[in-house]
């Protein structure tokens, strides 16, 4: 399956994602979720909220108000100048495709989680309309640290 | 200076040759290497520990008769010296249960079996009390865990299960604690995750917890349902735990944050 994702990736297929409805091409999900608009003001809530968006737990940003914050993954400063929306979307969505193994979870994943817990069964971290958000937020994050 | 170039490369030579000799340094740390010095002192002293209120409470425990039999730990055992190393062995293989068993178990199989006495529940302050005292005899003593070959194979299953990414945020344990320990979760520290310090006293719990507790509240937090107090992979991943920490001190009661 693996070999199969990359070939597209490097060819810059359109793959459809069916059951989770989304179009990857090249190393993007060019085209909104579920057709959702995304609100920067309510993403960076989201992102800032260890209990919702979950990211800065990982990620550090800029949020002067949050005194912790991690550094298991790349700070989110200047992602809207290294990347696309479509670019931000497909790291949220399914980051295991441009990083095989990594930690970051799959933010629009629903189900194949080994053990989940039953408040979360059937249920992806983010809904559509919660990503857009993000991805409109840090879409504005220009400039690198 | 035309001899030092040789002289220098011999010296290089031997040392490349020593260091070779010399096992690899052991890295492993106990979460109490990294606290600061302040809930260092804490942990070290026996009357501001607040996990004391729990040993005395387990001291009580061990010389009071109860059950059917109407029999203390006592007893039979004699005086709490006798448990000293008890705790650094368990997870075990028990021949009359035929089963690996945490010493959680051992205790209460004792309690039910010899003294003929009702099972507290999982985390009430009686049976953490009574473990925690009884894991205190080992305090300082190098965690030690039987080449036995029932062990082997929950230590293997426990190996596996840390390595299983799990639940909705689909994290495994040694994601965390093998792979990234010392690098920061929030503000938080991650630990390399050694039992060394169990029954713990956990701020957050303002209470004295188990291991499985503490791996209960990992499980919850990748949003993945707990396996049940007592449950083989509970004591699987605990058996698993005790070998990687092999050699290590038990420091039990441990305080952490």
């Amino acid at each position: 399956m693996r070999a199969a994702t990359l070939s597209f990736l490097l060819l810059a297929a359109a793959t459809p994602a069916a059951a989770a409805g989304y179009t990857v091409v090249g190393d993007a999900i060019p085209a909104p979720l579920e057709g959702a608009i995304g609100d920067a003001a309510r993403g960076r809530a989201i992102v800032a909220d260890r209990t919702v968006g979950l990211c800065v737990l990982c990620h550090s940003g800029p949020f002067p108000e949050l005194h912790f914050q991690g550094d298991l993954a790349p700070p989110l400063d200047g992602a809207g100048s290294r990347w696309s929306a479509g670019q931000i979307r497909l790291r949220l969505v399914e980051p295991q495709r441009l990083t095989p193994g990594t930690i970051m979870p799959a933010y629009y994943r629903a189900d194949g989680f080994e053990r989940v817990a039953p408040a979360f069964a059937g249920k992806s971290i983010l809904t559509a309309g919660q990503i857009e958000d993000v991805v409109a937020y840090l879409s504005t994050l220009r400039g690198a640290k | 200076m035309i001899m030092r170039k040789p002289v220098a490369a011999l010296l290089l030579a031997s040392m490349a040759a020593a260091a070779f000799a010399q096992a690899p340094a052991d890295t492993r740390r106990s979460g109490f290497d990294d606290m600061s010095p302040a809930l260092q002192a804490i942990q070290m002293d026996d009357f501001a520990n607040p996990a004391a209120l729990w040993l005395a409470e387990g001291e009580a425990q061990w010389n009071t008769r109860t059950g059917s039999a109407g029999k203390s730990c006592a007893d039979c055992h004699g005086t709490p010296a006798t448990m000293r190393g008890v705790a650094a062995r368990f997870p075990a293989f028990d021949t009359t249960l035929a089963n690996v068993i945490d010493l959680d178990a051992k205790i209460d199989d004792c309690r039910t079996r010899r003294q003929g006495a009702a099972s507290p529940p999982h985390e009430s302050r009686a049976r953490v009390a009574l473990e925690a005292f009884v894991a205190h005899q080992s305090r300082g003593m190098p965690i030690t865990s039987a080449a036995e070959p029932h062990l082997d194979a929950s230590v293997a299953a426990g190996a596996r299960i840390f390595r299983q990414r799990m639940g909705q945020i689909d994290l495994s344990c040694a994601q965390c604690h093998d792979e990234r320990a010392g690098r920061h979760l929030a503000g938080t520290a991650i630990p390399q995750g050694h039992p060394t310090g169990y029954p713990v006293y956990r701020s957050e719990w303002q209470a004295v917890g188990t291991l499985q507790r503490r791996l209960r509240n990992c499980l919850s937090g990748v949003r993945a349902q707990p396996y049940a107090f007592g449950s083989p992979e509970m004591i699987a991943l605990e058996a698993f735990l005790m070998r990687r920490a092999a050699g290590m001190k038990l420091e039990t009661p441990g305080v952490r944050p």
